[in-house]
């Protein structure tokens, strides 16, 4: 990834800054493929890749590894798939459909027919920023954010599309909700969704 | 089975350790005690591997019945120790009778004490880690009067340990960053931070500490910018259109999206985390 901007970030760790979130990709799937042993987190993000090592690792290898990252040549999408039943009756359905300027039915069916990425998690454990939004449901946060936002609660903001994962504090649009459980530390997979894993959601 | 019976937990007492680094792709903080260097000595002295689980005390206040004879130690902020109502040292291993009261006082300098148990606080572990993360909810709740924690099975040694030297916070707190990764948001970033002396505020916690001192200025190109969410690391200074800066500690978000403008070392951040409100701090670079 030749264009990538190398950013510092401590004594540890290194900020990947790319045009796009298929770079991001290629740079997550290299640092990977790599098998860096002193690597201790990889972060990716909207437009960055963070990549911290270990204490007193350097960070040349991971400097090498993402330069040589080319998404031409990164395979698609190889996460799980999932499939999340959705009860759509969320709070600012209207809200979306008037803003959208179409009716509900058909927030519904955009919303469930579109195939989403999970670009990267973060806000809470378990909450992924899921990008594949259709075009008439990219809409801003709400003016003002919720203190709670009950668990399972499917939201909208900007190009992405959510769910939460437990009770917090929020600003998405709702859309509707869903029992699938999100994040359980006792599970061996805690977290349903990982970078890279695809989303369908299905009309209940 | 041994365990300490919480008589009082006093204004916050955590379960600790390690914490649960590698998992912030899925947006879990790394976690673990604040005090790493004060953790682990506890651990030494009571003979326990590294990484056993014990306590985090915010501002001691912490009394307890052990349930079974067991070996602990009180580490970190230096505070007053009582064994049985008789004084006992600190920063020592601490022989604790079955059915004996250990009581922690107040610090008499810096802010967080730490509880070693021979054995290691033994509650169920999440990803890897039994640390209380306060920004996620992960691990147990915080600790609370009448709770039960149960501790392992000892390892029956104790090592012989000299005298260790307690170390009171020194004031101001000086701090070494390396600028970056979003230094290039503001005017003069290098002066921005390492110019005035910052005050620590009431307001911080295990998630960050807000610093009280002139607001960084932005670059006329950056000031309505918004920055797309992006990984932060512990230690990261960000700094928030609305005010001065805030330094992530180990409970931080896993991503951001206010502009960070150096990270603190690692190693300085023990020294924060001790450091009362109305503490002053120093930025320094490093080369």
């Amino acid at each position: 990834m030749a264009d990538a901007a190398v950013r510092p970030c401590g004594s540890r760790a290194l900020l990947f800054e790319v045009p796009n979130a298929a770079e991001v990709a290629a740079i997550v799937a290299a640092v990977r493929a790599a098998g860096l042993s002193e690597v201790t987190e990889l972060v990716p993000a909207a437009r960055t890749v963070l990549v911290e090592v270990a204490p007193g690792a350097s960070t040349e290898r991971v400097r090498e590894v993402v330069r040589d990252a080319d998404p031409a040549t990164t395979p698609p999408g190889t996460g799980t798939v999932h499939t999340i039943p959705v009860v759509y009756d969320g709070a600012d359905l209207r809200l979306i459909a008037e803003t959208a300027g179409i009716d509900v039915d058909e927030v519904v069916a955009l919303h469930s027919g579109a195939e989403y990425t999970v670009d990267f998690c973060g806000f809470a454990p378990g909450f992924g920023y899921l990008s594949g939004l259709p075009e008439p449901l990219r809409q801003p946060r709400l003016e003002s954010s919720r203190t709670a936002v009950p668990a399972g609660s499917v939201g909208i903001a900007d190009v992405y599309s959510c769910v939460y994962p437990r009770r917090s504090p929020g600003g998405w649009r709702l859309i509707g909700r869903t029992d699938t459980v999100l994040f359980d530390p006792s599970a061996e997979r805690p977290a349903l969704l990982t970078p890279g894993d695809r989303v369908r959601f299905e009309a209940r | 089975m041994s365990a300490l019976e919480v008589l009082r937990a006093g204004p916050q007492a955590l379960v600790t350790d390690r914490g649960r680094p590698g998992h912030a792709h899925l947006g879990v903080p790394p976690s673990g005690a604040l005090d790493g260097p004060a953790y682990e000595l506890g651990n030494r002295l009571v003979g326990n591997p590294g990484g056993a689980a014990g306590l985090e005390l915010l501002g001691g206040g912490l009394r307890v019945r052990a349930r079974g004879a067991r070996v602990v130690a009180v580490t970190g902020a230096p505070a007053p120790v009582r064994v049985a109502g008789r004084a006992a040292a600190s920063h020592t291993a601490v022989y604790l009778p079955d059915g004996a009261e250990l009581e922690i006082g107040r610090p008499v300098g810096g802010l967080r004490v730490y509880l070693a148990v021979d054995g290691g606080v033994d509650v169920e572990p999440a990803l890897g880690s039994r640390s209380t993360d306060l920004l996620s909810g992960l691990g147990p709740a915080p600790v609370a009067d009448g709770d039960e924690l149960p501790v392992g099975p000892g390892s029956g040694t104790v090592p012989e340990t000299g005298p260790v030297p307690v170390s009171l916070p020194v004031a101001p707190v000086r701090l070494r960053v390396r600028f970056g990764p979003r230094a290039d948001w503001f005017t003069d970033a290098r002066r921005a931070l390492l110019d005035p002396t910052w005050t620590v505020t009431p307001d911080g916690n295990r998630i960050g500490i807000r610093l009280d001192g002139p607001s960084p200025e932005r670059l006329p190109d950056a000031r309505d910018r918004e920055l797309p969410s992006e990984g932060m690391v512990t230690g990261s200074v960000q700094v928030p259109p609305d005010g001065p800066p805030v330094v992530f500690l180990a409970d931080h978000p896993t991503t951001g999206g206010y502009p960070v403008i150096a990270v603190v070392e690692p190693a300085d951040l023990p020294l924060l985390a001790q450091a009362p409100p109305g503490t002053p701090v120093r930025f320094t670079a490093t080369a």
